[in-house]
């Protein structure tokens, strides 16, 4: 087959058709993959809820406003029975050392955490990544923010009760912000009824 | 040209990295693990197969003129495919390598590959050479992330060999090792191709 | 006002877009033998990327997002991009020959500049406005040429360097980097 001219009609219903082809195509891939895609990151979500509160039968979700920012907080309130048996809370930071870093924090009834899972993050390998090693997690299980001096999760170095990650003290930093909102917002909007 | 000589320079002798030094951003920029290097490589693999199946089959039908945004449709489109793709069924990997996915399209190799063989070749040799050309692209890009990995994070494929609460040497993940590791890795695999 | 500050240091020295990020590594190897073939590259890239990030800014939140075509941005983008390589050189000879003439050479290459594409796309991923896109664009193209710059400095006395033979050309050139991306790397601490 002899190569098309490259008349102008020829150039523009050629890249018209392509174009539209490749449209369809990916619209249809596009809602093909919509369903995995929606259920791996529910999947993720749940993962990380199950990790940071106790066992639940039922949760019931709502979002509540952060006072330092629009953004709202999501929380996800554990049931068992008629019982609240925890609450996690999906918060964030944007301190971390490239970008938002994205935490589950699960409070138990007491007003104590249990557990803490970052959900997303770009940290860097190696070091800010270790914010998901338990050796950092477990120094954060149990402690009730509402005991702690000025009532504030900080890093040693800001003079607060955490010891911060060698060499990744900015993404340490910004865990304990995350941490922090989520504890305010709580405080703040949470339904302790 | 026999179809396996087709299919193995893109291997060693014409690797796209090694030799022809395209797709260095992926290259340096999502090999700080062996896994993370291969998950790259693969989908751009994927890419590159596809583009080159499509526009062999294309090549009579498209004007000359028009040939390159016509090329730029069609990569587009596969990558935005193994995006979805990736984002549904390995939302791990999909994550870690991020920006990184949609930026195939901008990679040298696979372009390179459309315009300097697909474009003039059969469907079936233009096939076979996106296979060799992925390959040896994602065994570059594993072989530099396992290197990355030994000696920054202590460990190979995720499996850590020295004690659990020890380091590596970090500056090997950071952005600096992967220039300096790629470096002396070109350098290596270029003395063994003059003393050989 | 404190936050575009920020995003200009960011991007310029904290998270520089060659040597941290990893994006445009093409023309930083490719182009980088001169100081003065790099300031014409850098200039180029300053003009594209920021006109390129207005353009894919407003048909994102204008086109795609209200017709829910998000599925489409990574082929709409480039095709922009590639779009406005081109009408930007045909102006350029119109207009201005001598500009022209000055970036012309380097205005093919930008289509394929993963860095114009990467900035495109991240100022839709960090949900930046129109103002903190542009501002971005620019410190990313500054960036850009600031590494491009240095490097070209440093290829340029290397030349007259003994280097192994193994090591000439583009390992040495990649171990330069390297070195330099560490020293980038003392800026981390700056904004933070």
């Amino acid at each position: 087959m002899a190569k098309k001219e490259s008349s102008l009609i020829n150039m523009i219903s050629t890249l018209v058709l392509i174009t539209l082809v490749a449209g369809v195509a990916l619209a249809g891939v596009y809602d093909l993959t919509k369903e995995p895609i929606a259920r791996s990151q529910k999947a993720k979500l749940e993962k990380a809820i199950k990790a940071v509160i106790p066992d639940f039968e039922e949760i019931r979700e709502y979002k509540v406003k952060p006072d330092d920012s629009d953004e709202e907080l999501v929380f996800y309130e554990g049931l068992k029975g008629d019982s609240i048996v925890g609450v996690a809370i999906q918060t964030y930071t944007d301190k971390g050392f490239s970008g938002r870093i994205s935490v589950m924090v699960g409070f138990l009834p007491d007003g104590s955490i249990l557990n803490t899972e970052v959900i997303k993050h770009q940290e860097t390998p190696g070091l800010g990544t270790k914010l998901m090693d338990e050796a950092w997690k477990i120094k954060f299980r149990g402690m009730n923010i509402a005991e702690l001096a000025g009532e504030a999760v900080k890093v040693t170095k800001d003079q607060g009760t955490v010891d911060a990650i060698t060499a990744a003290t900015i993404s340490s930093r910004a865990f304990c912000d995350a941490v922090q909102r989520a504890y305010n917002t709580k405080k703040k909007g949470g339904k302790n009824e | 040209m026999n179809k396996w000589t087709i299919f193995s320079r893109g291997i060693i002798r014409e690797n796209p990295v090694f030799a022809l030094l395209l797709g260095l951003c992926p290259t340096l920029g999502v090999t700080s693990s062996a896994i993370n290097g291969m998950g790259m490589g693969l989908a751009t693999m994927f890419v590159l197969i596809m583009s080159n199946m499509m526009i062999s089959l294309l090549k009579n039908v498209i004007p000359d003129k028009v040939r390159i945004p016509a090329f730029i449709v069609v990569i587009a489109s596969f990558v935005t495919m193994v995006d979805f793709i990736m984002a549904g069924f390995a939302p791990g990997i999909h994550e870690q390598l991020g920006l990184f996915i949609p930026l195939i399209v901008v990679n040298c190799v696979v372009l390179g590959r459309a315009e300097a063989f697909a474009n003039k070749n059969s469907v079936l040799s233009s096939t076979i050479d996106g296979a060799g050309m992925g390959l040896g692209f994602t065994l570059a890009l594993t072989l530099l992330g396992a290197i990355r990995e030994i000696l920054g994070s202590g460990a190979v494929f995720g499996m850590k060999f020295i004690p659990a609460s020890a380091d590596g040497i970090l500056v090997f993940i950071l952005a600096p090792g992967a220039f300096i590791t790629l470096g002396f890795l070109i350098a290596l695999i270029n003395h063994l191709r003059k003393t050989s | 006002m404190e936050n575009i500050i920020l995003i200009i240091i960011a991007a310029i020295f904290v998270n520089n877009i060659v040597l941290a990020q990893f994006l445009g590594i093409c023309p930083f190897l490719g182009v980088s033998s001169k100081i003065n073939t790099a300031a014409g590259m850098g200039g180029a890239v300053l003009f594209v990327m920021t006109l390129a990030t207005i353009i894919t800014f407003l048909i994102q939140h204008y086109i795609l997002n209200p017709l829910s075509l998000g599925f489409l941005q990574t082929i709409t983008f480039i095709l922009v991009i590639a779009a406005l390589v081109q009408m930007v050189e045909i102006i350029l000879k119109k207009v201005s020959p001598s500009l022209y003439q000055a970036l012309g050479i380097f205005l093919p290459l930008i289509t394929t500049n993963c860095a114009v594409l990467g900035v495109a796309i991240l100022v839709i991923q960090k949900q930046f406005n129109l103002v903190e896109s542009v501002v971005f664009a620019m410190a990313n193209a500054v960036g850009f040429t600031l590494a491009l710059i240095i490097f070209a400095g440093i290829r340029e006395h290397l030349d007259l360097m003994g280097v192994p033979k193994g090591m000439r050309g583009i390992p040495i050139a990649l171990v330069v980097a390297g070195l330099l991306s560490l020293a980038f790397m003392g800026f981390a601490g700056l904004v933070k």
